[in-house]
């Protein structure tokens, strides 16, 4: 269990449990990892870190507004005053805003694009450069299936998904000499907050989604953390602008 | 290795050389017990020879996946041997030198769809009727950066690879209820004795890949062991590209 032993990473978007942010983290810190979570919400931020620690992983915890410019450039910056170095970010803080087109106002339009990708690009131009001069560093950006098929109510969630799959591959392609990798993922329905909310909010409409899902059930956050430490891992050293899709089978039919 | 498959049945084609040899050898590393074969008994010889020596247990059968008796055969022996298949990589492949699509002969031409194509096809059914029976299993299959980039004067490889992507997908959707995960995976270059046998300077090969550089049997192994793994339990009918960045361009 030490596939990420004394690496540094930074997970964004860390608080919510269930969530694939606080997933990730401990699964990162069951395998040596040292971690920087963040979150907008630092109240259930400050749970989680208690939580990190009481593992023995070391954890420092930054409340972090993802679309917020400078605040990415602190989050860098304290990260490698801290730890010395930057090896891993990934790029997961994210919400949904689910509604049919016609119902979109421009406020809710503009609130998931920069969520979901202005965040990612940031992120990234803000990451690439300490994980340069750290000898190089491997950045895994939480897309969706929703980046790669048509589904109603999803559009703007999609577009920002699909913004944040190219841009991964651009990433990959501009500092691959850096030796930062970069690959996007691609989860499908998993049983986080952010589908316990659309649960409560349509419950049909929910229960026919995971009966659509081949595997006949939704994945758990657990399933998808696990990709993320493959991609963030050595073991992906040749994988870069790649997309891992880890859905039950949901977009290959 | 950080991977763990001991006691797993782990069959393995193609694995005298090249992807097949490095994925045997990264499956042994991991506890395995495996099944190897080929086409060719030199080199059949000599990956058991190698793989016993490290101290895995193995069993080398001699087979062309594009002979269905062969397939039946190597199914049959291998539940003989072992009673069991947990997990199949459906690596053995060729490729036909390169050359202008006009060029090619019809015999050439099906000579690759029947090892490239037609013997994944092969084992695949055979394989999953086996998994069938034990309620379980894992599949990979080789495909290809060219499964999804293509590689002009390669046309008979550069089709059977979209093809074989286009079947792990589809077949991969009909046993998704029945724990049967079926995935591909998708090398760039690699200095292997195909891709060797093709190009006289791989540093040409070099620069379709974002990290310029070939990738190393050890780095697709990783990935074919990945998805045959845990970690990947909620993937099925997935293309995973470790190619070093050609799939990004």
């Amino acid at each position: 269990m030490s596939r990420m032993l004394n690496k540094i990473a930074i997970i964004t978007g860390a608080a919510s449990n269930p969530g694939l942010g606080y997933s990730t983290a401990m699964r990162f810190a069951q395998e040596g990892a040292k971690l920087v979570i963040t979150d907008i919400d630092m109240v259930g931020l400050a749970a989680i870190e208690k939580e990190i620690a009481a593992t023995g992983a070391e954890v420092l915890a930054m409340a972090q507004n993802v679309v917020d410019e400078q605040r990415w450039q602190a989050v860098i910056d304290a990260t490698v005053e801290r730890f010395g170095r930057l090896d891993v970010l990934v790029n997961n803080a994210g919400i949904a805003v689910l509604k049919p087109i016609n119902e979109f106002t421009q406020a809710d339009y503009n609130m998931q694009m920069d969520v979901n990708l202005r965040s990612v690009f940031l992120g990234c131009q803000k990451a690439v450069p300490a994980m340069k001069d750290s000898g190089g560093g491997s950045i895994v950006n939480m897309s969706s299936v929703a980046a790669m098929r048509g589904m109603a109510a999803v559009s703007v969630y999609g577009m920002a998904k699909a913004g944040v799959q190219i841009l991964s591959k651009c990433v990959a392609v501009e500092h691959a000499a850096d030796g930062v990798r970069c690959n996007s993922l691609h989860p499908g329905l998993i049983e986080t907050n952010i589908q316990n909310d659309a649960r409560r909010d349509n419950p049909e409409n929910h229960a026919a989604l995971g009966a659509m899902v081949p595997f006949g059930r939704m994945g758990y956050p657990e399933e998808v953390a696990n990709c993320v430490l493959f991609l963030a891992s050595d073991e992906a050293s040749y994988v870069t602008g790649a997309e891992l899709v880890v859905d039950g089978g949901l977009i290959a039919g | 290795m950080a991977f763990d498959f001991t006691d797993e049945v782990v069959l393995i084609t193609g694995a005298g050389a090249g992807l097949g040899y490095g994925c045997a050898t990264a499956f042994a590393d991991a506890g395995a017990k495996l099944v190897v074969t080929d086409i060719s008994q030199e080199a059949l010889d000599r990956v058991v020879q190698e793989l016993q020596r490290s101290g895995a247990e193995v069993l080398g059968l001699l087979k062309d996946v594009s002979d269905s008796a062969d397939v039946d055969a190597m199914l049959k022996a291998i539940i003989a041997h072992y009673g069991r298949l947990d997990i199949a990589v459906n690596n053995a492949g060729i490729a036909t030198p390169l050359q202008e699509f006009h060029e090619v002969s019809e015999a050439q031409f099906d000579r690759v769809m029947a090892v490239n194509l037609k013997g994944v096809w092969l084992c695949m059914q055979a394989e999953i009727r086996q998994m069938l029976k034990q309620g379980r299993g894992r599949i990979v299959n080789m495909a290809s950066a060219t499964s999804r980039n293509t590689y002009p004067n390669a046309s008979p490889y550069v089709t059977s690879k979209f093809a074989v992507a286009g079947l792990t997908r589809t077949v991969a959707m009909e046993y998704a209820n029945r724990d049967i995960r079926i995935n591909a995976i998708c090398p760039g270059n690699v200095a292997t004795p195909l891709v060797v046998s093709l190009v006289e300077d791989l540093s040409v090969l070099a620069t379709k890949h974002a990290m310029n550089r070939l990738g190393t049997p050890e780095e697709v192994a990783n990935g074919v062991l990945f998805l045959a793994s845990d970690l990947s339990s909620f993937s099925t009918g997935s293309l995973l590209e470790v190619d070093g960045g050609w799939n990004a361009t």
